[in-house]
């Protein structure tokens, strides 16, 4: 085979990654350019905030936005207590060790089991088991074991960034552990924190295997979190399975992505700050 | 700073605290007053929704939770206390029928749908189970196109796959594994409504525009030809309640039954039980 | 506050830090107590090789099953890692800071979007497209769409790591094949690629055990027949989708089988996991 002139092959290749990237990035645009154009034109305030009809064919989707909120909000309350004291203490308070290296085999295979064996496992413990029912609270819980080895893993960088000196500053000032950790290196780190949570939230609000049968069906807002209740990532797969690819089915997705862009563009905006920050 | 973390961290607790208790209280008075728990057949769904709609509207102040997940899922949920009313579209086996009124609400016809450009509007029961079977593979041999046949079927535990193995398959032939498999009726008619070659079977209430229902041993899917017997593809939709009914359940049941309910029901493409 | 309060804190916290590992241990012991039971009724080697899964029948075997995974995850690697490992080389080595402060966040919320919305876009476009342009059985619900849609879908994973896994290999490894006469493009491929080797397996590897694991998109657009695929124009059901689409309805020994499916998910992730753990913890000792 002639051999190809080196600068020859390299205008080739760089060509060749650029429409890599290119399609990625189309990608992304044609994917959610799509649900969105075909789905804005549905979105308005009786869309938001009315009641479904009719199965979900016709109305609002206003439970779903509610039940999603509420299972989000109760996932991070469980996990980010856990996972923020999981990071301080991996970070400030040991050195690495065995106990260490098997919290964090943990934490890692964790993060790997399936969404839809977290699903059965909380169908079985939360919803039969603890007999939660099928409820926010069989819901979030499960979800928060998604979530959970995502926080511990930002916090722990955000917290490893979070220079050494201002530590021995807190140290040489008198103060106890706890206090440096809460008084200086969490405030550093807070904007990092906060990018993992957030990134969390766009997590929960997407998921949808682990919550089906653990949070259940329903079409009513729910009245405490006993109560079962539809997320909206749950209301448009149910909506594509019943009406394929209709204007509700548009809609709700539209309302999702958008959601979850720009909870995805304040996370990026809390990153930026916090590089800023410590740098 | 550290007192005020404190601070919310404590109104926090309280918070979930309150909304435990509070949510645990309701649950358990709810269950008694004012709530009714209806678990089972994603055929039946929608139009429980539908009946749960309307019912709450002449009784304000009750609510009507209803879940899918499947006949059997319903069956078991009620047998097992963990709801008040199972919902089923396909008929109780012996091992369930212990300790449990069956109650039929409705008929519903299972339609054989294709594809709107598909040259055939009519099978017979053999040919279909035939092809389910996997033993005519083209519709060439049914005098259409010559295309290899694309059959979706729902997944096993589903009443209405259950349903259409009674009365279609019969006792001796099972569904070819290699069937594409949906798992709801509207998936179903999705995928044949887009799949020329494809064929799949659905609840009646459910064909629109996008498929053809086509006439099984030369019955059209009527509503005429349902009531009178001639169309062979029929399962009941049937309420399934440990014990006897009473009070609140009780209630509902008489609604559905009653004018009103299958007035919702009729419109909506469903047949009247028959009175025995 | 006084230093008793502050020695407190310590295993306090190693507590909670440990509630990682005892949820694991609870989920797997759960699985594993529903699972096993019927594993060993059925058999292990029956329970696994046998193609015939008729629930209602009591035969439960799930090897159809785990060809399809296996050949869904092969497949998605196809599409995935020359787009993905070539994404990563161009935003490493190749392109400009601002470039890379588009195209990096953009690939990123690829990830974000959640897999129903993938699964939709599949089934409007990608199965008429498989269907019409690309033959088979004539319905376009098969192997080959669902790589597709899953290799967009994996993308993030994989070009994420590969970037660090690149970004890792020193600057002096180029400077010195530049220095001897190299283009950029021979330097990326014959020195960068190879010192990022296992950086780079180890996001395939990851990215495998992510597709391993995914529902929702790849219900609504494979089709779900239990068979053994003979070409990638085959429909399949993976375990993830036999577990979705059954656990509603099952009970009793189907019930337990589907746990027994998730014993082997579980068990897959894990050595997926130590893999990946493996090999880049071999990369570190090279380095010394």
């Amino acid at each position: 085979m002639r051999r190809l002139n080196p600068k020859k092959a390299e205008l080739i290749a760089k060509g060749v990654l650029l429409l890599f990237a290119g399609t990625a990035v189309v990608a992304l645009v044609a994917i959610v350019g799509y649900v969105v154009v075909n789905g804005i034109g549905v979105i308005n305030l009786e869309f938001l905030f009315g009641r479904p009809r009719s199965m979900g064919r016709e109305g609002g989707i206003l439970p779903f936005i509610v039940s999603s909120i509420y299972l989000t909000a109760i996932s991070l309350l469980v996990s980010i207590p856990l996972g923020l004291g999981s990071a301080i203490y991996l970070t400030e308070y040991t050195t690495e060790g065995w106990a260490t290296k098997a919290i964090r085999f943990g934490v890692d295979c964790l993060a790997g089991v399936p969404s839809i064996v977290l699903g059965l496992f909380g169908f079985m413990f939360f919803v039969k088991l603890l007999n939660f029912g099928w409820s926010i609270l069989s819901g979030s819980l499960t979800v928060s074991l998604m979530i959970l080895p995502f926080i511990i893993r930002s916090s722990e960088e955000a917290i490893r960034a979070v220079p050494q000196s201002y530590r021995e500053v807190a140290f040489a000032t008198g103060g106890t552990k706890w206090q440096s950790v809460t008084r200086v290196v969490l405030p550093c780190a807070l904007p990092g924190i906060m990018t993992g949570i957030v990134l969390a939230i766009g997590k929960c609000v997407g998921e949808t295997a682990s919550v089906i049968f653990t949070a259940g069906t329903s079409l009513r807002i729910p009245g405490s979190i006993f109560d079962s209740g539809r997320t909206l990532a749950i209301h448009f797969y149910l909506l594509v399975r019943e009406t394929g690819a209709s204007d509700m089915a548009y809609g709700s997705a539209a309302t999702l992505l958008i959601s979850i862009l720009i909870v995805n563009f304040f996370a990026y905006w809390l990153m930026r700050r916090f590089i800023a920050r410590v740098s | 700073m550290k007192i005020r973390v404190y601070q919310a961290l404590l109104v926090l607790a309280c918070v979930s605290l309150a909304l435990g208790i509070g949510g645990g209280c309701s649950k358990r008075t709810g269950r008694q007053e004012g709530r009714i728990r209806i678990v089972g057949s994603t055929s039946v769904f929608p139009f429980v929704e539908m009946l749960a709609e309307a019912y709450e509207q002449t009784k304000p102040g009750v609510r009507v939770d209803v879940q899918a997940g499947g006949s059997t899922v319903g069956i078991v949920s009620v047998r097992d206390g963990i709801c008040d009313i199972g919902t089923s579209s396909r008929e109780l086996r012996n091992a369930e029928k212990g300790g449990v009124t069956i109650i039929e609400i409705a008929r519903d016809g299972i339609a054989i749908i294709v594809h709107p450009s598909n040259k055939l509007d009519s099978l017979t029961k053999k040919q279909i189970r035939d092809i389910y079977a996997k033993k005519i593979t083209n519709w060439k041999g049914l005098g259409g196109d010559d295309a290899s046949i694309a059959f979706v079927t729902r997944e096993e535990g589903s009443g209405t796959r259950g349903a259409f193995d009674e009365i279609v398959m019969g006792q001796d032939t099972r569904i070819s594994p290699s069937g594409l498999v949906q798992d709801s009726n509207g998936s179903i008619r999705e995928a044949v409504a887009t799949s020329p070659h494809a064929i799949g079977y659905i609840s009646l209430a459910l064909v629109n525009q996008k498929v053809r229902a086509i006439k099984v041993d030369g019955a059209a899917p009527t509503h005429e030809n349902l009531a009178e017997g001639k169309y062979p593809v029929v399962r009941p939709f049937l309420f399934v309640i440990k014990g006897q009914a009473k009070g609140q359940v009780k209630e509902f049941i008489d609604f559905v039954l009653g004018p009103k309910g299958q007035e919702v029901l009729n419109k909506e493409g469903l047949l009247s039980p028959i009175v025995k | 506050m006084s230093l008793t309060k502050d020695r407190l804190v310590s295993p306090v916290l190693l507590a909670i830090a440990c509630f990682s590992i005892a949820a694991l241990f609870v989920i797997g012991l759960f699985i594993f107590v529903e699972g096993v039971p019927i594993m060993m009724k059925v058999g292990v080697w029956k329970f696994i090789g046998s193609t015939d899964w008729s629930p209602l029948e009591g035969k439960f075997g799930i090897l159809a099953m785990i060809a399809g995974s296996v050949c869904v995850a092969a497949g998605t690697l196809v599409v995935a890692v020359p787009f993905g490992v070539g994404c990563a080389i161009y935003l490493s080595e190749f392109a400009s800071k601002r470039t890379v402060t588009i195209v990096k966040p953009a690939i990123e919320l690829l990830f974000a979007i959640p897999s129903v919305v993938y699964g939709f876009v599949g089934v409007l476009f990608i199965v008429p497209f498989v269907r019409e342009h690309l033959g088979g059985a004539g319905h376009g619900f098969c192997i080959l769409t669902a790589s597709f849609v899953l290799g967009i879908r994996v993308l993030p994973v994989i070009v994420g790591i590969s970037v660090d896994a690149l970004q890792a290999v020193p600057k002096v490894y180029r400077d010195g094949s530049l220095a001897l006469g190299a283009t950029k493009w021979q330097t990326t491929t014959m020195v960068t690629l190879k010192a990022a080797r296992s950086g780079i397996l180890a996001g395939v590897i990851l990215g495998m055990a992510n597709v391993i694991g995914e529902t929702m998109a790849v219900i609504m657009v494979i089709g779900n027949a239990v068979v053994m695929p003979n070409s990638p124009l085959d429909s399949v059901r993976t375990l993830t989708s036999n577990i979705a689409l059954e656990m509603g309805y099952a009970e009793g020994d189907h019930r337990q089988a589907l746990f027994a499916t998730g014993v082997v998910l579980f068990i897959i992730t894990m050595i997926l996991n130590t893999l990946t753990r493996y090999v880049t913890r071999s990369r570190v000792g090279k380095r010394k």
